[in-house]
């Protein structure tokens, strides 16, 4: 039985010992926010929160998250509500066909604490664990910069 | 991947009785390489024992001795950030700051890396060039006699890396030319020099895991600077060939980044 903690609520999930996180979070927990993509931990597009840090999902076990609080993109914002980051997202055209949508927006929600400066740059070396096969990332780091400028403000 | 038994250590001495009880026992810390060559199939063990939980193989500190001791469950990312790193040896911190992406440097382990030892990994050069001591539950071993080849290194199938010890240089340097994919090294140089002018030269990305560049090492010591490197090349034999590169090419490239981490390390001194 293995216990944790997703987006603040206690869950308690029987599962294979080589059941990965992504597996745990889409398929028992229905959190199909959380997109697979390259099951290689290179594109970024499972990218979820263990206990605060960015993680890529498909490339960490559900038992190594055992005890621990993991932050999903569904935890992001109340039913029917836009977190900040969302919005700049929309402003800036940050996104196309979606699909790394939710795993840049839970690697910028940790640039945060990670103290990355709101410039270019920085945003885009600490970007580099996500693939975006649309955008040019243009509009997806513009979001990002002003949300952490707005933050550090 | 094929189902394995899961175990978290609660101590040292119970990973120790795991890996001596007759089960194929693979031990976790931040599973990066792990799991992926698990998910190939390159890896079936029948237990995996979790280190994370085990306090005594994390922290980053300076000994009583004045050298700088690292626990082997340190992330990438919290070395790269750690201040005392970045005080004492800041190409070292940096060289943290340039593994993978920060997702997978946030989950990677310093230890993890080293007894992985992979021929294209960036820790074991930075080790290797700062003769740094590999600090496992029963001895200590210099990276000299730790690193054995590819994907090989000294440990016993029951031992732990606990630690690494290193003493401060005077200057290091680390610079890779990226695989554009992975961010492993097609080739890395690491460069240390101490304050008695001894310098070590560690070269990443060849074919036979992380070796040391003696000549190289010698002309340095005799003048710390790039020019004094014209004229000696890096053997292409001690290359591989693959589709990212061939040997001749890689040995090219180890030069030219030989040369580029003196000046580097020339600029970026240990403060």
């Amino acid at each position: 039985m293995l216990e944790f903690r997703v987006n603040g609520r206690p869950c308690r999930l029987e599962l294979g010992n080589a059941s990965l996180l992504v597996d745990a979070l889409r398929e028992p927990l229905g959190l199909t926010g959380t997109h697979q993509g390259c099951d290689t931990a290179q594109c970024g597009a499972c990218t979820v929160l263990l206990n605060g840090r960015a993680v890529k999902s498909c490339n960490v076990l559900a038992r190594q998250a055992e005890g621990a609080d993991v932050g999903t993109i569904e935890g992001l914002a109340a039913p029917g509500e836009w977190h900040a980051l969302q919005l700049a997202f929309s402003r800036h055209h940050a996104l196309q066909c979606g699909f790394c949508t939710p795993g840049m927006l839970m690697r910028a929600l940790a640039m945060k604490a990670e103290g990355v400066p709101p410039e270019p740059a920085a945003v885009r070396q600490a970007l580099a664990g996500n693939l975006c096969r649309c955008t040019g990332y243009e509009g997806i780091v513009a979001a990002i910069c002003e949300w952490l400028g707005a933050e550090h403000a | 991947m094929r189902e394995f038994e899961y175990c978290r250590a609660r101590s040292v001495d119970e990973v120790l009785r795991w890996l001596r009880d007759g089960t194929d026992s693979k031990l976790l810390a931040g599973g990066q390489s792990l799991l992926g060559a698990m998910k190939l199939g390159l890896m079936a063990p029948e237990r995996l024992i979790d280190l994370q939980g085990l306090a005594e193989l994390r922290g980053c500190a300076a000994t009583a001795g004045g050298e700088l001791q690292l626990g082997a469950m340190q992330s990438h990312a919290s070395l790269a950030r750690h201040a005392l790193l970045r005080g004492l040896v800041p190409g070292l911190a940096r060289l943290a700051s340039h593994i993978a992406d920060e997702q997978v440097r946030s989950q990677g382990t310093l230890g993890g890396s080293l007894a992985n030892a992979d021929p294209a990994a960036c820790w074991p050069a930075g080790m290797l060039a700062l003769g740094a001591t590999l600090v496992t539950d029963r001895r200590e071993l210099p990276a000299d006699e730790f690193f054995t080849g590819f994907f090989s290194t000294a440990l016993e199938p029951d031992e732990l890396l606990c630690s690494v010890r290193l003493r401060r240089p005077r200057r290091f340097a680390y610079a890779k030319f990226e695989q554009a994919a992975s961010r492993f090294a097609l080739v890395g140089v690491a460069l240390a020099q101490f304050d008695d002018g001894a310098v070590r030269v560690a070269l990443t990305g060849g074919a036979h895991g992380v070796q040391r560049l003696p000549a190289f090492e010698q002309a340095l010591g005799q003048r710390f600077a790039a020019e004094a490197l014209q004229g000696l090349k890096v053997d292409a034999a001690l290359m591989s060939s693959d589709v990212h590169g061939e040997a001749d090419y890689r040995a090219h490239l180890a030069g030219v980044l030989a040369a580029r981490v003196v000046q580097d390390a020339l600029t970026l001194e240990s403060t």
